[in-house]
């Protein structure tokens, strides 16, 4: 699936500060079931947005007016659990193009990654200072690797690899890629 | 000086050997295009995979290589009749499509072969030794017992694999865990992976690739290990293996899709080279004694929350109701759940039963058997299990992921306590508000029988 071109995205934050953030609480089991890619936004964080008699929670981050923007910025371990794509399709659905955390976890990233949604790894410090500047708005800079707390000029590097860099600019994806190396990958198979 | 450090680079670990022996592209900078030999597929997580590649046009790519089965969604009583609710149902339907338009294997409900994806796999001889195997779903980790680099996959990758028989990888790091010693009674291998984890964290394996050896590990039934592996991706890892030997190669022998005369010899021959080399080199090593290992339960709402069964809780869980310094032993418990990935096999219904032989279940405790598949479900007949069960007053589900994540109709309801033999306690898992305590197929026996959470170090057992 090809998605949208990544380049330069600021936006307000939106902070969720709790650690081992798991697809099971990014969008529980039981809303899995819908086959296409649609409509899982709605079921984003579903447990925490309403309480159990299916009112909006009005304490949970995405229910309040500071909780609208389109970075997502989360503590450390972000998205273990499961491999469930479907969770990287309800934060993108939602709104978020880019999540912000000091360490996620591999599959999430990789799903992430090939729904144009960029997963921004920053240093334990850093996620710190923009938890403590709030609301001020972020600066994430794909073609450069940065991303800046707006308010205070802090900026950091952070990494991706030159080839996912290209994928998220262009808005290709792996896909694509594969395809065109089928050559590759026949002759392989043959000399095994 | 020079010929060591060039003895030094060619020194491999297991690991190496498979992912150098299945790379068919190295891209600079980026990623490489691994290979990949076994290709597993369930309702939950390929749909959007095969729409994705209906709208570009293409065809699967190798469809011999990619098994399919029905698990997470299917109900475990009357699986004759068709799936009551539609959403379920229709995932299932879309599967059978899927398959059939393609020319994919698939072991439909009540097929011979159905269950869970990660036990169907080993039981049929699908899942072999060295090979590179994929599945959209992170417990494919599962695998690794066997010698495999095996690993969760997204749906974005299904379509890869699909496609192209190949994924975009970045090779892991390297993480070597050894486990020596003798294992004490009552210790089982779901509570060697629970201690590990209790110890080294739920994000000490992100980013790596672990392999697991040592005299206690290699000293495990193949069972034993796939419980280990199985959740290695609870550690954060991308998955776990353990290189192959004799029990892995006895295990697979004569099953339906492990190679048969000649060219089973030939493979084995092959298969016995796979050990890491002496000197091969390791990002981060860890070791446990097995002496150490106790039975483990958990307390919180994440699988590194884990204790000794007779510990007190070391901190304030609100979810799970617990207060730092309690007990948890003699805690009234609301249900038991023996299945998943993780525990059901036929060792872990052969451990249950054993334990309930002659004792009657609790009254107040909702208890869900759930075998692993239905080969699973068929031997617990013929070893005459199923009527130890049923006459310590049991009844035996069919196949299916059931209360491991509850998509089904198996849902824990609110704050009420499961002892679960699944891999994942974290909060809603089993259900909305449901509180989960993972254990082993004892500890969940044991709490079937009492209804309260037991330590069965402290129950005579029966002998085996």
């Amino acid at each position: 699936m090809s998605f949208s071109k990544f380049t330069i995205l600021e936006s307000k934050p939106v902070l969720m500060p709790a650690e081992n953030i798991d697809t099971d609480q990014i969008i529980p089991a039981r809303f899995l079931k819908t086959t296409t890619r649609k409509g899982f936004g709605e079921n984003l964080f579903h447990d925490w947005m309403y309480s159990k008699n299916g009112e909006k929670n009005p304490e949970f981050i995405l229910n309040k007016e500071n909780g609208k923007g389109k970075i997502l910025v989360a503590g450390r371990n972000f998205g273990c659990g499961s491999s469930r794509e479907h969770a990287a399709w309800a934060i993108y659905d939602h709104g978020f193009r880019a999540v912000v955390s000091s360490f996620f976890a591999d599959i999430f990233r990789n799903n992430a990654l090939n729904n144009g949604l960029l997963p921004v790894q920053v240093s334990p410090e850093f996620l710190q200072k923009i938890f403590e500047t709030g609301e001020s708005s972020l600066v994430v800079n794909l073609p450069e690797k940065t991303i800046k707390i707006s308010s205070t000029g802090d900026c950091e590097y952070f990494e991706i690899n030159t080839y996912k860099q290209d994928c998220l600019i262009n808005g290709y994806d792996d896909i694509d890629f594969l395809l065109s190396n089928k050559d590759a990958i026949e002759k392989f198979e043959q000399n095994r | 000086m020079q010929y060591q450090k060039l003895y030094k680079t060619m020194s491999k670990t297991i690991f190496d050997k498979i992912w150098d022996s299945h790379i068919v592209k190295q891209i600079p900078d980026g990623p490489s295009v691994l290979y990949i030999d076994r290709h597993y597929i369930h309702e939950v997580t390929s749909p959007q995979a095969f729409s994705g590649l209906e709208k570009r046009d293409v065809k699967v790519f190798r469809p011999s290589q990619t098994f399919a089965t029905c698990d997470h969604n299917v109900p475990t009583i009357n699986q004759h009749l068709p799936i009551k609710d539609e959403s379920s149902r229709i995932p299932v339907e879309k599967l059978a499509e899927n398959t059939k338009k393609h020319g994919i294997t698939y072991f439909p409900l009540g097929h011979p072969s159905n269950g869970v994806v990660h036990i169907i796999g080993p039981e049929l001889g699908i899942t072999q030794v060295g090979m590179t195997i994929v599945c959209g779903d992170s417990h494919t980790s599962t695998h690794g017992a066997f010698g495999n680099i095996a690993f969760g996959i997204g749906t974005s990758e299904v379509e890869m694999v699909l496609a192209t028989q190949s994924l975009l990888q970045t090779k892991p790091k390297k993480m070597l865990i050894q486990v020596n010693g003798r294992l004490n009674d009552s210790v089982c291998a779901k509570d060697i992976i629970l201690h590990i984890i209790s110890k080294l964290g739920t994000s000490s394996g992100t980013g790596f690739f672990i392999e697991f050896a040592g005299s206690a590990i290699s000293s495990l039934s193949m069972e034993e290990r796939m419980t280990i592996c199985n959740m290695s991706i609870e550690m954060g890892a991308r998955g776990g293996l353990i290189a192959p030997d004799e029990i892995t190669f006895s295990y697979l022998k004569g099953r339906r899709y492990s190679p048969k005369g000649a060219d089973w010899q030939k493979a084995v021959e092959k298969w016995k080279e796979l050990k890491s080399d002496r000197d091969a080199e390791y990002d981060t090593k860890y070791q446990f004694k097995a002496e150490d290992v106790e039975p483990m339960i958990t307390y919180g709402t994440n699988p590194g929350m884990g204790m000794a069964i007779d510990s007190i809780v070391p901190e304030t869980n609100e979810y799970m109701g617990f207060t730092k310094g309690e007990k948890l032993t003699e805690k009234k418990i609301d249900y038991v759940f023996l299945g998943s990935c993780t525990n059901g096999r036929i060792e872990d219904f052969r451990a249950f039963a054993n334990f309930v032989k002659g004792r009657k279940k609790a009254d107040d405790v909702e208890v869900w058997l759930v075998p692993g598949s239905i080969m699973v479900e068929n031997e617990i007949e013929k070893e005459g299990l199923g009527d130890v069960l049923r006459g310590a007053g049991f009844e035996i589900r069919q196949p299916g992921c059931s209360a491991c994540l509850g998509m089904n109709d198996d849902k824990v309801p609110d704050k009420k306590y499961c002892i679960s033999t699944s891999n994942r306690n974290f909060e809603g898992r089993q259900g909305p508000g449901a509180r989960t305590l993972l254990a082993g197929p004892l500890v969940a026996a044991a709490a079937a029988i009492y209804g309260i959470v037991t330590d069965p170090r402290t129950i005579k057992q029966n002998i085996s």
